[in-house]
């Protein structure tokens, strides 16, 4: 079966690895190349701290398993210049600031119903896991599972996985596609025509525009994420810290700047601080407020990096759907066409998942996983944004 | 009153303050230096020679014109926003920590102007060369900037390479601080020099007193010039001890068997400019070229494609001072409202278009030729801050630019790949010709696949800030200092 991969971003590589590895015929197609947008300009969140019960939780804790296994396979195949995942099984603590601790305390009750690790930590404990943390934190609860991987890196050695499996790799834009009887039979691109059994649309915050040039259009919108990295330093933070409004921020409708502060150490000593959430577009000139307000947060949570000096920040595009639930299936318009798009900001995390489900839909490949929830046809997906 | 900001005071910056003032406006000048003079005047009277001097009585007027605004040396800028004129006014809004970098709470200060001119300038540009490491190699720029300003030399026995007219001057002021200059290699041929100058570059257009000058230095001091020449591997343990040069190609391939030591203990390399384009690429406005070189494009007023936003001097192409005096001076009256045609622009314009022609002159001339990569071994480190070698980057050459930094961490250290950028991106961009076969992403090297969102060819000059800062130091005041006359 001939099966064309569209947008070779962490989603996009994944499907790929999955179906060749299930002895698909994949292309992998791509109009810049590997990891050259989101899947660059992201933090590497594996979480499963942040989801409330519910499908995406399910796909959550799916993926966060299947990740531990995938990363050291990667780690382990790696040939020539190619770079570490950086896979760190680190856990995340969730914060809460006065006022907010009996929130943070049913959402994490509720979490432990659907079998998510959540375990509420005493002072004691607390400044042993994170010492430099504001004493003005009135509740902590430690996410063992939370985990962290070098986004860029990590799509690289999928896309490199893929390749080995025999999957090619065209960099190319996507213009059209060709039907035969109801069913895609080809997809035009700039460097000419594939004839395909097959297409699966990964291709992020612009899966939207892809699906209309297949012929069906999904209301799919960017939101801009900003992200702050300081200058190295020695370890201060040692998990995935954040404070528990991040929670509100993920599922928020809210075209307005919002802010949620998830604070961390890389292994290159750097402290990676995100994010914020904007429906903007895809305005390229974030200016100062958010970074301005993701620092306020930061510093509040760790007042050290008030004397800390940011290196960088960047930005990226995240896709999501009107429910704020990732978009994986078979479309009920056009034959042949599946999409695998609307991670949000956690299609890090959920792309061996969604991978998973991808080779069920395409190649009816066994999966343990509830489709249903993620299908195209949901009302409100299948229009244009 | 229109109010115009201007960001950095070297000669462009200071005469763009200079014709705002005269014409009315009110001016802030923003600059990172200690003091306003930028990287062409920074002497010291009573330690810097006069012989090294050029135009200090400009800069004595530009000076005391300066006495009508309000400035903030040692501004770190990390913001630039253009905002809808409105409520508050102003359009264009600059944030700054001002202080010492390393100092204890740097002052907030907050700029809002009505129009805004760019006068960022120039970094100067050292291309990597096997051994450019060691201790005793430094840009052309720092070793003038020690000779200016201290009095200093790098290097007892030194070495100056590169290419550009800027060898000149660098060369006579270390010979007078006393180094002894045992040679300056220029990298382009005749060819290119006759295709842009005349077979010697000191006898030319109105630079022609100022080169002369230099000559007769050069031959007073008795330092060789060689042409179609340069460094390809600097030799030494702990730190500089000799230099090999060799004969370079029209592509500055250097040429096998031309090979020849030359001992020294210091080695001054300046390849040529790279434009700080950060602050109008975050504002937006329209920057053009390719890898080779990129300016900011701007009309013949100096406007940027952005409304109330100006740029002058180096980041409008490189053109030496002269150029940077005239540009900064049209800007300077445009933004503070006067007309293309006011008879006040008249000099400065027939100066800039004179100077423009010098500048193209100075591309053809001594413009970066792409077989330098040629000299580079593979383990030739590369990106200093993050110590990333040729080989490694060759590696991950198939993937977007973007990929291949995170995965090779090339340019991403302290400097934010100022320092290596263009060096990067020319080894990328070989790597993926010479790749037959694999033409991943091979658009994306030649700046083509700009117009996707997120293009990668303004990877490394798109940064949402300007300048490092300290957390703490991007809350704090959001009202305009006060202090402005």
């Amino acid at each position: 079966m001939r099966i064309a991969v569209i947008g070779a971003g962490v989603v996009g590589a994944a499907c790929a690895l999955e179906l060749a590895e299930r002895g698909a015929e994949v292309v992998l197609v791509d109009r810049v190349g590997i990891a050259a947008e989101t899947s660059s300009r992201c933090e590497g969140n594996l979480l499963v701290s942040d989801k409330a019960p519910g499908p995406e939780a399910d796909l959550a804790i799916h993926s966060n398993a299947r990740w531990r296994a995938l990363a050291d396979r990667l780690d382990a195949e790696r040939t020539g210049g190619q770079p570490e995942t950086e896979f760190e099984a680190k856990g995340g603590v969730v914060v809460a600031f006065p006022g907010g601790e009996e929130a943070l305390r049913r959402f994490a009750a509720a979490q432990r119903g659907i079998g998510i690790r959540a375990e509420e930590l005493d002072a004691e404990r607390l400044l042993a896991a994170e010492p430099h943390l504001s004493p003005e934190v009135a509740l902590a609860i430690h996410y063992p599972d939370d985990a962290q991987l070098q986004p860029s890196n990590t799509t690289q050695a999928l896309a490199a996985a893929a390749v080995r499996h025999g999957a090619r790799l065209v960099v190319a834009e996507v213009t059209g596609s060709r039907a035969e009887a109801g069913r895609i039979a080809a997809i035009e691109t700039t460097a000419g025509a594939i004839e395909v059994d097959a297409v699966v649309n990964c291709a992020g915050p612009w899966a939207g525009e892809l699906g209309r040039r297949l012929g069906a259009p999904l209301d799919i919108r960017p939101r801009r994420g900003v992200i702050l990295v300081t200058t190295p330093m020695p370890q201060r933070v040692f998990h995935k810290v954040y404070d528990a409004d991040y929670v509100g921020a993920v599922g928020s409708g809210d075209a307005a700047l919002q802010t949620s502060t998830v604070v961390e150490s890389t292994p290159g000593g750097t402290v990676l601080i995100g994010s914020s959430r904007e429906r903007v577009g895809f305005d390229e000139h974030p200016g100062v407020d958010p970074v301005r307000a993701i620092a306020a947060k930061a510093t509040r949570l760790f007042p050290f990096l008030e004397e800390t000096i940011l290196l960088r920040s960047y930005f990226g595009f995240r896709p999501y759907a009107p429910d704020h639930l990732p978009v994986i299936g078979e479309d009920p318009r056009v034959g042949g066409l599946f999409h695998a798009t609307g991670h949000e900001g956690a299609g890090i995390g959920l792309a061996p998942a969604t991978a998973e489900l991808v080779a069920h839909a395409v190649l009816g490949a066994p999966t343990s996983l509830d489709p249903v929830p993620f299908l195209p046809g949901r009302p409100g997906i299948g229009v244009a944004a | 009153m229109t109010r115009v900001a201007v960001l950095g005071a070297g000669p462009a910056g200071l005469a763009a303050a200079e014709a705002a003032l005269a014409a009315g406006a009110q001016v802030t000048v923003l600059d990172e230096g200690a003091r306003p003079g930028g990287q062409f005047w920074r002497h010291r009277p009573g330690l810097t020679d006069p012989r090294m001097q050029h135009g200090v009585r400009r800069f004595e007027q530009l000076q005391s014109a300066l006495a009508g605004a309000v400035v903030h040396s040692g501004a770190a800028v990390w913001s630039v926003e253009l905002r809808e004129p409105g409520e508050r006014g102003g359009a264009v809004v600059l944030r700054a920590a001002v202080g010492p970098a390393d100092g204890a709470r740097r002052e907030a200060v907050v700029v809002e102007a009505d129009a805004l001119v760019i006068a960022t300038g120039a970094h100067d540009l050292a291309l990597p060369i096997p051994g450019w490491t060691l201790p005793g190699v430094t840009t052309a720029g720092a070793a003038q900037a020690l000779a200016k300003r201290d009095g200093v030399s790098v290097g007892r026995r030194t070495l100056v390479a590169g290419a550009g007219p800027f060898l000149l001057p660098v060369a006579q002021s270390l010979a007078l601080v006393g180094s002894t200059v045992v040679g300056v290699h220029e990298a382009s041929r005749i060819g290119a020099l006759a295709g842009g100058w005349l077979p010697k570059p000191w006898q030319l257009l109105g630079k022609s007193a100022e080169l002369a000058q230099y000559a007769g230095a050069l031959a007073r001091h008795r330092i060789p010039y060689r042409i179609g020449s340069g460094v390809v591997r600097v030799l030494g343990d702990e730190r500089v001890e000799g230099a090999v040069v060799a004969q370079l190609d029209a592509d500055w391939r250097p040429r096998p068997g031309t090979e020849r030591v030359i001992e020294c203990d210091a080695v001054a390399l300046g390849h040529g400019f790279t434009p700080r384009l950060e602050a109008a690429v975050m504002l937006g406005c329209e920057v053009t070229g390719d890898r080779r070189g990129r300016f900011v494009v701007v009309d013949d007023g100096q406007r940027t494609t952005q409304p109330r936003v100006f740029a002058a001097g180096e980041v409008t192409g490189i053109g030496g001072a002269d150029a940077a005096l005239a540009e900064g001076a049209i800007a300077g009256y445009r933004a503070a409202g006067l007309a293309q045609d006011d008879e006040r622009l008249h000099a400065a314009l027939r100066v800039r278009d004179r100077m423009r022609r010098f500048a193209r002159r100075l591309e053809t001339a001594h413009g970066i030729r792409p077989g330098w990569t040629a000299w580079l071994d593979d383990d030739t480190i590369i990106c200093r801050c993050e110590a990333v070698a040729k080989r490694a980057i060759v590696e991950r050459a198939e993937v977007p630019l973007r990929a291949m930094r995170l995965a090779t961490r090339a340019g991403l250290g302290p400097c934010q790949a100022r320092t290596c950028g263009r060096a990067v991106e020319a080894i990328v961009a070989e790597a993926r010709v010479s790749a037959t076969g694999v033409t991943a992403a091979g658009q994306a090297v030649d700046g083509s696949d700009s117009a996707a969102p997120g293009g990668g060819d303004l990877g490394f000059e798109r940064r949402p800030l300007l300048a490092p800062v300290r957390l703490g130091e991007l809350g704090g005041a959001d009202r305009p200092t006060c202090g402005e006359n």
